[in-house]
């Protein structure tokens, strides 16, 4: 344990440059990275399943929340729009409007 | 140590630190010292599966500093699932086979060779080929090993005859040969592993893709299946009401006989016979999936701990054994909650990619991660349905007397499965299959998909 604490005192050290550099949202983009496997790399669909890179962020958020109350009918997407909070639909839009 | 003196040297050239270099040499001792992060973390990935391949293309994605190799055996990657698409021949070996020309592109170092031996303390990898590798952190993604010595007579021979085809491949087009070479009339006998296993509905969605071949083909053909559940371990309704519709089950003619509680204990290829606790079973085709367990790499790396020797306990955060540091174990082989699937494996390896580049660049990785699984099953009548879940981190909870309840992934309320089949799940299906094999592989979005429908 004293050994962990001293390299990361050394290590933040270092590299503390980098790190209070790093501006990535890392939630975000693994929130945005569960989306892949369906909805395509980089939220570029491949198929039938519709794409979401580039989508509006408050698109994104109205369409999650209709999922969710069931507004907008679905077969898949109820069930993850309910696994989500609002802000980690806010997260998610925001990832997917970046990416051109 | 036999460290690969050139191996040594490439890796040293790319080194800052003192520190950095005793670890790649092993000299630095103890096993649990932290991992050294240096100016090129070194990541070796066992397996390229849905779980290797994608940890490998997320964590250059993320962090390209990080030298990533990966060990796989097999030349090329082939995909469980659709594989039962194939049995049914709506769908050939090419079309779920891929190259890894572009993943191989992404990751520093590609090695097409079988891991031998795992050193924790030393931290390093050796291959059937004489290489050895050096890691600061380990990816096992090796997915299964099947247990053919738990079926009685399920020897080498046996298995030239008796197919699982359970890793989609050579089996799986042996097996469409072998049904193709059945009789009108004749009986498919087939088995479905105790859970948990890889793919839960697959067996299930076998029985449906099997049936409709035969449909079309061979009539008067039937399906055996002998469970080792006490009842369908997945979908229930769903495959129930398809077997119902399709396939007349639970009338006179059903093509489907369903048998629950019936593991298979042995089999004879001679009188092509499986033996179940009851009685024994005759069969023009027979496949036997055996029992299973994570695959040989995690018995070598000593992680394959959980009470029986079976599965991989994992902090959930990052996918590290809870017994050995520095060691990741990924999809099928760990013990969780989650489905076997091919989503929760891409899935989850890159909620492990996510965190191994926070933890060597010295951060805290996301203390409370969501991550989701959806699987989708063919009827092979042209629809599909579904099941899907998210799932998020609960931290390990201690009570006022002192119980600890340990750290999970709960399910979060409103997941489940489909309300019924439909074609529109299947074009999602399609679509699902050519995104995860995309996200997985790192196609290019001008791949040229042969996949049919």
């Amino acid at each position: 344990m004293k050994k962990t604490l001293a390299f990361t005192l050394l290590f933040a050290g270092a590299l503390g440059a980098v790190a209070s550099a790093q501006a990535v949202d890392i939630r975000a983009r693994f929130m945005a990275a569960n989306c892949a496997y369906c909805h395509g790399p980089d939220g570029k669909s491949r198929g039938a399943i519709p794409s979401l890179a580039g989508l509006e962020k408050a698109y994104f958020v109205e369409q999650m929340k209709a999922f969710r109350d069931g507004t907008r009918p679905a077969t898949v997407m109820q069930k993850h729009a309910m696994g989500y909070t609002d802000a980690e639909y806010e997260a998610m839009g925001a990832w997917f409007a970046a990416i051109k | 140590m036999a460290f690969d003196r050139r191996d040594f040297l490439k890796v040293s050239a790319g080194v800052a630190g003192a520190a950095s270099l005793g670890t790649l040499a092993g000299c630095a001792g103890t096993g649990d010292a932290p991992a050294v992060a240096n100016a090129r973390p070194k990541i070796v990935i066992v397996g390229a599966g849905f779980g290797g391949s994608t940890c490998a293309r997320y964590l250059k994605l993320w962090e390209p500093k990080i030298e990533v190799t990966v060990i796989e055996p097999n030349s090329v990657f082939t995909s469980c699932p659709f594989s039962n698409t194939v049995l049914e021949g709506i769908n050939n070996m090419e079309d779920i086979t891929f190259a890894y020309d572009n993943i191989k592109k992404v990751v520093d170092n590609w090695v097409q060779d079988t891991v031998t031996g795992i050193d924790t303390a030393r931290r390093t990898v050796k291959t059937a080929g004489g290489k050895t590798f050096a890691y600061d952190r380990l990816v096992l993604a090796g997915g299964i090993e099947l247990l053919f010595d738990k079926v009685q007579g399920y020897n080498e021979e046996t298995q030239k005859t008796i197919m699982h085809a359970w890793k989609a491949g050579p089996q799986t087009a042996t097996l469409r040969k072998q049904l193709e070479a059945m009789p009108d009339g004749g009986t498919f006998v087939m088995s479905v592993p105790m859970a948990p296993y890889r793919c839960p509905p697959g067996p299930y969605e076998r029985s449906c893709t099997v049936a409709s071949y035969f449909k079309k083909a061979k009539p008067k053909s039937k399906i055996i299946i002998l469970d080792g559940n006490p009842d369908i371990a997945s979908k229930k309704g769903l495959f129930l009401a398809a077997w119902k519709k399709h396939f007349g089950f639970g009338t006179a003619n059903s093509m489907i006989d369903y048998r629950p509680n019936n593991m298979p204990r042995s089999v004879d290829p001679k009188k092509m016979m499986v033996g179940t606790e009851f009685d024994d079973v005759k069969g023009d085709v027979i496949n036997v999936v055996p029992p299973m367990r994570a695959a040989a790499i995690c018995e070598m790396a000593g992680v394959r701990t959980d009470s029986s020797g079976t599965w991989c306990p994992i902090d959930f955060r990052t996918f590290e054994s809870l017994t050995v540091k520095n060691v990741h174990i990924l999809g099928d082989s760990t013990l969780t909650n989650f489905p076997k699937s091919g989503s929760v494996a891409n899935n989850t390896a890159k909620m492990a990619a996510s965190a191994i580049v926070e933890m060597v660049n010295g951060r805290e990785p996301d203390a409370a991660p969501v991550v989701t699984n959806t699987c989708y099953s063919a009827t092979g009548q042209g629809t599909a349905f579904h099941v899907a879940t998210v799932f998020r981190y609960q931290a390990a909870k201690k009570a006022d007397d002192g119980k600890v309840t340990p750290a999970s992934m709960v399910a979060q309320k409103g997941g489940g499965v489909s309300k019924e089949e439909s074609e529109l799940e299947f074009a999602y299906m399609d679509a699902w299959a050519k995104n995860v094999w995309a996200d997985t592989l790192g196609l290019p979005d001008t791949y040229n998909f042969t996949i049919k429908g």
